[in-house]
């Protein structure tokens, strides 16, 4: 009895004592990672600032003309420096880039809208058909986008699409398969108030890549690129995320 | 003199640093070149009948298990979803026919899925072909749907994976699309594998996210019309001018009557996106239940994707846990 109380208590002994090694290698490894983003980081910075030293010769001329529309999605707690979302866009614009979203999922960008518009040269407010009417001008147009244009958008454009449903049904008409397609939902979204283009690439200013609520319907093909939080806002960064887009060939699925 | 000296000492340093910086995740992560530990893991892919080769299989699978019961210290992912990008170009690459890059395809996903299994994912989600890869060339169209029902065969033998592990089979996507054969060996595969619960496989095919949000949409009009009948009907014809007003705000298509309808709503939230071949976009792919999920783009072509991929997927998983977290209460 005694033989087997004590090898009991020794084994339970072992068990705590490899599961707090397992635990303390754990926290090892991350701590590992931890250091090793730190000298990416630091890389990083170095990279940026040789880049907008103008050292790295590939990055001086870049072919914006290929980046049609840009999306930012900034996390909402850094959304709160205005002024850096304001030397953002105004970056953007000096590159040249002609249609901007601002994205950050709470909303507090788009409650910003003036303040940001103020304080930028050459900006001026998204509207439909600015594609058209800017081309050969310098200014950008600048859209802001919140979680009301990703999921519950594509509610409401649900409700007109059921409303145009009953409409045609009280006519006597079963018309489910003209009604519910893509382009009438594209048309629907742009109805309620959230039909902007489709973005080519999207810069992510937060911790962690993720596009945060980006509206779905508008994401299909876009290039999706991490830039870190929103604290660390380099020029560099962002003429290398631009260039590298500008390398990129898609297939559309064929 | 000396101040000039320095500072090209530094510029030296700095552009070290950056090649340092460039080098180290291709020999850590990468599925080309010769990194020593990648060797060690994938070399127990090709088949080796000797003796020592049984014991080096059982060293290494021992010591895999011992990285997993590190890695479940943290928080481990219960929903991850996999873009299978590369399989063309891998087949380029080594100058195969077309097809067998699939093949080569297929097999790492056996691999990633036994990782998934062990370390205790309940949940994986596949792209296997998408409403847009129907635009390609007719024969190469074919040769996907016959190496699917060929593989679908042979999941659902006694001694493939799927009987081994107990996963279940969930086909996600327009399946009217499919011609009838594959849609019928579809149909048999989730039902022989419903009962299996250890591991659930959601294979998208032929799937896009603008598909799938479309059809919830229409069936969640579907929904509210029947209802509003059924209502009617109880309710009888009086006062129906009235009611009718009323009925239309309360009775307004919401989020959730939209997610309750997605073909992904027999999932839960998604962890990790992981896309292979180092391309930055979804392509049409889970792009409503990637909100708060983190995307992860290793350079590897998809049969090149190995554990060690897998590994840093979960440990960047498991550095973002707390944010996500924090996202989720938020809602």
């Amino acid at each position: 009895m005694v033989g087997t109380d004590t090898s009991r208590r020794s084994y339970i002994g072992i068990a705590r004592m490899s599961s707090l090694a397992i635990h303390l290698l754990w926290l090892l490894i991350h701590l590992v990672i931890s250091i090793f983003f730190f000298v990416l980081k630091i890389a990083n910075v170095l990279e940026s600032y040789l880049i907008s030293s103008g050292f790295l010769k590939k990055y001086e001329s870049i072919n914006v003309g290929k980046l049609r529309y840009l999306a930012v999605v900034v996390d909402s707690e850094d959304a709160l420096q205005i002024n850096k979302v304001i030397k953002l866009v105004q970056w953007l614009a000096d590159i040249g880039v002609k249609h901007v979203c601002l994205y950050d999922n709470e909303g507090i960008l788009k409650k910003s809208k003036d303040i940001i518009l103020k304080n930028l040269s050459c900006v001026k407010l998204f509207e439909e058909g600015d594609e058209q009417s800017l081309r050969g001008k310098k200014t950008m147009s600048l859209e802001f986008a919140s979680q009301s244009d990703g999921k519950e958008a594509l509610a409401k454009a649900a409700n007109l699409l059921l409303k145009k449903h009953l409409k045609l049904r009280s006519l006597g008409e079963n018309q489910e398969e003209k009604i519910f397609t893509e382009a009438h939902m594209t048309e629907a979204l742009r109805a309620v108030g959230s039909g902007g283009p489709e973005p080519d690439l999207l810069l992510v200013y937060g911790p962690v890549r993720c596009h945060l609520g980006f509206p779905a319907w508008r994401l299909r093909y876009t290039e999706i690129v991490h830039m870190g939080p929103l604290k660390s806002l380099k020029y560099g960064s962002l003429l290398k995320a631009i260039y590298k887009f500008t390398l990129v060939r898609q297939n559309y699925g064929k | 003199m000396k101040t000039e000296r320095n500072g090209h000492v530094y510029i030296v340093c700095a552009l070290v640093v950056l090649e340092f910086y460039r080098l180290l995740p291709l020999t850590v992560l990468s599925g080309n070149g010769g990194s020593l530990m990648r060797f060690f893991l994938r070399k127990t892919m090709e088949t080796e009948s000797s003796v020592t080769g049984g014991y080096r299989r059982r060293f290494t699978g021992f010591l895999r298990k011992c990285m997993f019961s590190v890695l479940s210290m943290g928080p481990v992912p219960n929903h991850i979803a996999f873009i299978m990008d590369g399989n063309r170009r891998y087949a380029k690459k080594r100058n195969l026919q077309l097809g067998e890059g699939h093949r080569a395809g297929f097999a790492s996903l056996m691999w990633i899925l036994g990782y998934c299994y062990e370390l205790g994912v309940k949940y994986v989600t596949i792209y296997a072909f998408s409403i847009d890869n129907f635009k390609r060339r007719p024969n190469e169209v074919q040769v996907l749907m016959d190496l699917m029902l060929e593989k679908i065969d042979e999941l659902l033998k006694e001694e493939s994976l799927v009987r081994q592990y107990g996963i279940q089979l969930y086909f996600i996507g327009n399946l009217k699309l499919l011609s009838d054969n594959v849609r019928e060996a579809v149909e048999r595969a989730m039902e022989i594998t419903a009962k299996n619960n250890k591991l659930v496989l959601l294979i998208c095919v032929p799937y896009t996210s603008t598909d799938e949000i479309l059809h919830a949409v229409e069936e969640s009009c579907q929904d509210k019309l029947d209802h509003s009948q059924a209502v009617k009907q109880t309710n009888g014809s009086t006062d129906h001018c009235n009611q009718t007003s009323q009925e239309d705000h309360e009775h307004d298509i919401k989020v959730v009557d939209i997610e309750k309808r997605m073909y992904m709503a027999a999932a839960p939230d998604l962890d990790i996106l992981i896309r292979s071949s180092g391309e930055t976009r979804l392509s049409n792919f889970l792009l409503y239940q990637s909100d708060k999920c983190q995307l992860y783009s290793p350079a590897a072509l998809w049969p090149e994707l190995g554990l060690w991929h897998f590994v840093w997927a979960v440990l960047s998983y498991q550095r973002s846990y707390s944010y996500f977290e924090k996202k989720r209460k938020q809602l």
